[in-house]
């Protein structure tokens, strides 16, 4: 545990930018509002479908790929979130630490071939998985 | 440095940096617009001031007046705070990204940046992690079908490549032992990392044209098929914010590049003491709109990927790759 | 300052936190899930623990949320109806709350005067995470990998499925459809013919007339 006193003074200036962000988002959007024209019609305000009458409600179910892209997607994050301070103190840990990144990337690969196997990454067609 | 002082500098660089990007946002528009029609063999915008200058003010004057549309069928809420998600994203990283060594201000020392955290590289990660949430809100309370794919392949596209970049910038954060910006420009003083991470280096370019959604992956909003994406529905200046975000994530992205493979503001440095002063933040100046050009250049150039050869680039190809670039750079640097 | 912010960060969470239980629409109690997980940083944030705010950014705001917002994107998930009021639960659970915050409340004021709230006196570093990971506590890193293992064979049997015949294999996604067989201007079904001997679809509404409503 170090003392580092300007350690919270540092993270104020963030707080600054968002809120000038913040700021700035809703001004453009009242402006927005505010200088736009109001002029509002049933088939203006319906939504695009290339000039038709749009049919049924867009929020249909999708393809079960998109839910399991982002499963997959925690898992490696997680991976990647370990990897960052392994990183950081690699100087230290030398030939060691490669090792012990080499086992864990070894049971991890497994499973990315798995799932490549498995045609989890496969987007061209609906295809059997073996 | 007493706070208040601390605080208020950090307020004006914070609105100087603001209007910076909101004037380089419009310009670089422009140079876009200008460059791509020179490599389609047109002239591109020459009417508005001279060769064209002032279009930007116009576009954003058009932009301003013109009609303010909600659908009847979207989500209210969710439809109007979509684009000030994504504006707020995009703006937040800019307020780690140090352009130069310290200035001397009214007596006070203060770094080109408006404030130095030890963790920035995590930091701007976790507000990318955040930036899918604009487009995925945007396309779902629309409820266009249209916007709704384009929402979905973005919100996957996002999430997919943002593997890649956090991936490829291990290798630089190894050779430096740091996550603070500013340690890994200083740490870069004798050899630029696009020299030892050139693998890294094109994995981090490539994830960085797909998370701002710019060409040749630019799917989420691929006019062919699904008329705008995202933002089909948004009319007047909520559909400029979404336009603002992707242009300020570009420069962020350029800005990272730099610091972390081209040196930062590394570079020669020469003359009397006001121009020793000036090159460092010329030489970033000098990179970072570099890879402003190139995420033109390429525009102009490639075309757009299919979905599928999208998504298995990125998880096929990028991600083994960036991990094969992590394990042989750690055994590089464990043996020598 | 800092205490004003830890209260500030605080409520926003107790505020979130509320906001996710009261909500009728999932995506609105996602959000709040959201906003609960950025306060949760900035107080990890104000603890000193910069890497473990970051973390709680990128993986359950970033990652886990994100999935949680496919999957009610996925089902279409609609606004929840409000569940039949159960006399007992109302019997015991206003009470029982009450005395929970009573006390809560009690603690808090027993021992306010002792808690200080630090900010920032104490900074945990990434290197010092990095040495506890890759020395003292090796093993149950290494022993995560297999944890990261069950989750990708869940996943993928979770969103597989099998077909009947062929008992034993996963399928990804939709079976490619069947070939149709029927031609297209086929006289059966739905289709009709208007004056001109063009085939009119029956199944879709009438074109709506074109006068434009003024709202």
């Amino acid at each position: 545990m170090n003392s580092q006193p300007n350690y919270m003074a540092n993270y104020l200036p963030i707080l600054i930018q968002l809120g000038l962000a913040l700021g700035l988002s809703g001004g453009i959007l009242a402006l927005s509002w505010l200088l736009g024209l109001h002029r509002r019609t049933r088939r203006k305000l319906a939504a695009y479908e290339c000039g038709v009458e749009p049919v049924g409600d867009a929020q249909n179910r999708f393809a079960v790929r998109f839910y399991l892209v982002a499963i997959i997607f925690i898992l490696f994050d997680i991976e990647t979130v370990f990897l960052i301070p392994w990183a950081v103190v690699f100087r230290s840990l030398k030939l060691f630490g490669f090792f012990e990144m080499l086992v864990y990337m070894a049971i991890v690969l497994a499973g990315f071939f798995y799932i490549w196997r498995k045609g989890v990454l496969d987007w061209n067609t609906p295809e059997r998985a073996e | 440095m007493p706070i208040t002082v601390f605080l208020l500098f950090a307020l004006v660089k914070s609105l100087i940096a603001i209007g910076i990007l909101l004037s380089l946002v419009a310009y670089i528009q422009l140079a876009e617009r200008k460059i791509v029609a020179r490599i389609q063999n047109r002239l591109g915008p020459n009417r508005v001031g001279p060769f064209g200058l002032l279009q930007p003010l116009a576009d954003t004057v058009k932009l301003l007046t013109k009609e303010d549309i909600m659908p009847s069928t979207a989500h209210k809420l969710l439809y109007l705070i979509a684009p000030a998600i994504a504006v707020t994203m995009a703006l937040l990283p800019i307020s780690i990204i140090p352009v130069g060594r310290d200035i001397h201000v009214l007596g006070y020392t203060t770094p080109l940046q408006i404030t130095n955290i030890n963790i920035g590289i995590l930091f701007i990660l976790a507000v990318t992690s955040l930036g899918v949430y604009g487009i995925v809100l945007a396309g779902w309370s629309s409820n266009s079908k249209y916007s709704f794919l384009g929402s979905l392949r973005g919100g996957s596209q996002m999430i997919s490549y943002e593997l890649a970049l956090g991936l490829a910038l291990v290798g630089p954060i190894m050779l430096a032992g740091t996550l603070d910006l500013r340690g890994i420009v200083e740490a870069q003083s004798h050899i630029w990392y696009v020299i030892p991470q050139i693998v890294a280096f094109f994995i981090y370019l490539t994830a960085a044209f797909a998370e701002t959604n710019r060409s040749p992956f630019d799917l989420p909003e691929a006019e062919g098929e699904l008329g705008a994406g995202y933002h089909t529905e948004y009319s007047s200046m909520k559909f400029a914010m979404f336009f603002l975000a992707e242009y300020i994530n570009m420069i962020t992205v350029s800005c990272i590049a730099t610091l972390v493979f081209l040196g930062g503001w590394h570079g020669w440095v020469f003359g009397p003491g006001w121009l020793q002063a000036i090159l460092p933040v010329f030489w970033f100046c000098l990179k970072a709109a570099f890879f402003l050009f190139l995420f033109i250049w390429v525009r102009g150039t490639l075309p757009r990927f299919r979905y599928d050869q999208l998504m298995g680039f990125g998880w096929k190809f990028l991600v083994p790759l960036a991990l094969a670039n992590v394990l042989v750079t750690s055994l590089v640097i464990s043996l020598r | 300052m800092y205490p004003v912010l830890f209260f500030i960060f605080a409520g926003l969470a107790v505020a979130g936190a509320i906001s996710l239980l009261v909500q009728r629409q999932p995506i609105y109690s996602a959000l709040s899930l959201v906003a609960v997980m950025g306060a949760l940083a900035a107080l990890y944030l104000l603890l000193g623990a910069e890497f473990v705010a970051a973390i709680q950014i990128i993986v359950y705001a970033g990652a886990i949320m994100v999935l949680f917002v496919f999957v009610i994107m996925l089902l279409n998930a609609q606004p929840a109806e409000a569940p039949g009021r159960s006399r007992v639960a109302r019997a015991l659970g206003y009470p029982l709350l009450g005395i929970l915050i009573a006390e809560l409340g009690g603690m808090v004021a027993a021992h306010f005067q002792n808690v200080k709230l630090t900010s920032g006196e104490y900074v945990v570093h990434v290197a010092q995470i990095g040495d506890a990971l890759f020395r003292s506590y090796l093993l149950p890193f290494e022993a995560t990998s297999i944890l990261f293992l069950a989750g990708i064979l869940g996943a993928v049997l979770l969103a597989a499925h099998t077909e009947d015949e062929a008992p034993g294999k996963l399928y990804i996604g939709e079976a490619p459809p069947e070939p149709n067989l029927i031609p297209y201007d086929s006289t059966e079904g739905s289709t009709t013919y208007n004056g001109a001997g063009q085939p009119v679809r029956t199944d879709l509404p009438a074109h709506p007339s074109s006068e434009e409503v003024r709202s």
